[in-house]
């Protein structure tokens, strides 16, 4: 166990294909609305040059579009953001393109593609789109990958003092691979974190030892049914416990961890 | 803002060149490339590579059967290597399994394993039964299985920013340490060959049909390599180097190309003195990222003759063991070790001619020499980038 890290949260964003952005969520959260019927459009990602848009991996698209949101809803200017981008799987349809053209005609992969295989091709595409010379980051922790994220944007904002920028995104699983690394949909989550000073609501996290599986947090709000499929999953009970105003939630780091997170 | 200082109090690397310590600095003494014509895979590009000899007959212990794969096969022959596991059980024992967290990098992870899986589909286009294993098919595979042989329960977590990513390790598990998070952390970096990397970098016309030859006029591009490297971080120990900076940055350019001015090299750099309190004068060698390709060599030779001395040694060691790629970071940090520990500083193998972008400082043959304080430059695809900076015991 460690001392509690307190930062402040001045910004949420989320997007999934069910829930496209953080009121509607929030709302479904809440039980508020019900979701909408219909599946959104993929975002597209405005900060890219119009012909590099339609050409973006779904993985940018996603990303780019919940840090946006996360940097509007903090109002902070992005370029000046360091920057953490976490994702269990990265690119999964570029990779089952990358091991399908492998087998046959290797020789013939796209350039493109494989430089867009990259686990941080997204948070390169927003330092190039957002003209940001701070550090960025991109981080891969299998079923923990939110919660480890988070912790780092956490230990980026305590030891630097100044603001990060989060990013949580999965996308959809292609071709044989989505048998061992299954994830269905879009859906991508980002926050503004910054020290412990001003008037945004605080969060203090700190590592606990691993409590058993009843007694961690577990989404069951109405939107839980809207992501369950999704690699990401596991972000939901942070979002629910923002959207219902709780004290706290305790996410998974490990086999033998988790992370204890409070607000206020 | 200078940070307090780690002790590294244990490393070791596996590459081309050689298993270990002792094996890597009689081979960069003699001058002795692990580079060889491109054998892997059925039709393999006409171009050279640095790859570890014997995988394919030393199978994970059973015990750890889950993750088997050449990544992490490799992984275990560089846990193994120097005694670098004994000294994280003993530092497990110090500290409790959960106090020791895991920060390992990579580029492609075990997707070689993924790779041979689209093989070897089976009728209904499923993956082989002794694939059916999720882990090794996931970014995290590294992580993952170096926290499970090591037998630790603490932060385990894989960065994984291109040829940056072992070096970005280090300032992780510093911020984590510095937190309170470990007492402890095995950070390091692991890739090994696979079709993608070498028909990926062979579409972008990077790599070279011949040795490469760093910082060299008519350098034609890069040959990959495979390795792994591993260092243990403590906040207090009774012997070892220090790491003592770090900076990372961002070029806001180009997905596969640097910086023409190397703005974000340049932003790293400074950081990274800033960070241990030292000023270009300072730093008796560089370890410098030089691929061999046209433009990253262009750009950072010309960071270099600009900011730094002439007395400065500074060199590109990949002839040696080809271009690792996410394992880059932790080879060339090990390589630094070296050079401050036994006071060998090496130079460039197959540099005859330099670029005219080269100052003084980047040198062809190696430097023999106290070395007190180096640095070690990675940049990666995605414009990441992360410069170390590591100090003899007494340099502190």
């Amino acid at each position: 166990m460690n001392a509690p890290l307190s930062v402040r949260i001045e910004g949420l964003s989320f997007w999934s294909s069910r829930l496209p952005g953080w009121q509607v969520a929030h709302a479904v959260i809440r039980g508020e609305s019900a979701a909408p019927e219909a599946v959104a459009p993929r975002p597209s990602p405005t900060l890219l040059a119009p012909t590099e848009r339609r050409r973006a991996p779904d993985t940018v698209a996603i990303a780019l579009e919940v840090a946006s949101r996360a940097c509007e809803a903090a109002q902070r200017a992005p370029a000046e953001l360091a920057s953490i981008f976490a994702s269990t799987h990265g690119d999964l349809a570029i990779s089952d393109y990358m091991c399908a053209t492998l087998v046959d005609t290797p020789t013939l992969i796209s350039p493109v593609k494989f430089h867009n295989s990259v686990h941080n091709a997204a948070a390169g595409y927003w330092s190039i789109g957002t003209g940001s010379y701070a550090s960025y980051t991109a981080l891969s922790a299998f079923q923990n990958t939110f919660a480890v994220g988070l912790l780092e944007a956490v230990t980026q904002v305590v030891c630097d003092a100044k603001p990060v920028l989060y990013v949580a995104f999965d996308i959809e699983a292609k071709g044989p691979l989505a048998t061992v690394a299954p994830s269905k949909g879009l859906f991508g989550v980002g926050m503004v974190l910054a020290p412990d000073v001003g008037c945004a609501p605080r969060m203090t996290a700190r590592i606990i030892d691993a409590i058993p599986t009843r007694a961690q947090s577990r989404a069951q709000s109405p939107a839980a049914a809207l992501i369950a499929d999704n690699a990401l999953a596991p972000c939901l009970p942070f979002f629910e416990a923002v959207a219902l105003e709780r004290s706290g939630v305790i996410l998974r780091l490990g086999e033998h961890s988790s992370l204890d997170i409070a607000f206020g | 803002m200078p940070i307090r200082p780690l002790r590294i109090s244990a490393y070791t690397l596996s590459t081309a060149a050689g298993d270990g310590r002792a094996q890597t600095l009689q081979a960069l003494r003699a001058r002795r490339s692990g580079l060889r014509p491109n054998d892997f895979g059925l039709t393999p590009i006409p171009t050279w590579i640095g790859r570890v000899a014997g995988l394919e007959d030393e199978p994970l212990p059973l015990q750890f059967s889950e993750w088997e794969c050449r990544n992490n096969r490799l992984a275990w022959r560089g846990l193994i290597t120097d005694q670098f596991r004994d000294a994280v059980l003993a530092a497990r024992e110090r500290y409790g399994a959960g106090r020791v967290a895991v920060v390992m990098g990579t580029s492609t992870s075990s997707i070689g394993a993924s790779e041979e899986a689209y093989t070897r589909l089976d009728s209904d286009g499923r993956y082989p039964a002794d694939l059916r294993r999720p882990i090794i098919h996931t970014p995290h595979s590294i992580g993952d299985f170096v926290q499970h042989a090591l037998g630790l329960t603490g932060i385990s977590v894989t960065v994984a920013t291109a040829c940056s990513s072992s070096a970005k390790v280090f300032a992780q598990a510093e911020r984590f340490l510095r937190c309170g998070l470990a007492d402890a952390a095995v950070v390091g970096g692991v890739d090994t060959l696979c079709g993608s990397v070498l028909f990926g970098f062979n579409s972008l016309e990077l790599v070279s049909s011949e040795p490469c030859r760093p910082f060299d006029v008519a350098r034609r591009g890069i040959n990959l390599g495979e390795a792994a490297g591993f260092a243990l971080l403590e906040r207090e120990a009774e012997s070892g180097c220090w790491l003592t900076g770090y900076g990372e940055s961002s070029d806001a350019h180009h997905m596969s190309t640097p910086h023409p001015q190397g703005l974000g090299a340049r932003a790293a750099l400074t950081a990274a003195l800033e960070r241990a309190g030292w000023s270009p004068a300072d730093v008796d060698y560089i370890n410098l990222h030089g691929t061999a390709s046209l433009k990253n060599d262009e750009v950072e030779a010309g960071v270099v003759s600009d900011l730094f001395p002439a007395a400065t040694a500074a060199s590109s060691t990949k002839g040696w063991t080809g271009h690792t790629l996410g394992a880059a970071g932790i080879v060339e940090a090990a390589i630094c070790l070296l050079a401050l520990e036994h006071g060998v500083m090496p130079g460039t193998l197959n540099l005859t001619t330099p670029d005219a972008a080269c100052g003084p400082q980047v040198r062809s043959d190696n430097t023999a020499g106290e070395c007190h304080r180096a640095l070690s430059f990675s940049f990666g695809f995605g414009g990441s980038n992360c410069v170390l900076a590591f100090a003899r015991p007494d340099a502190v």
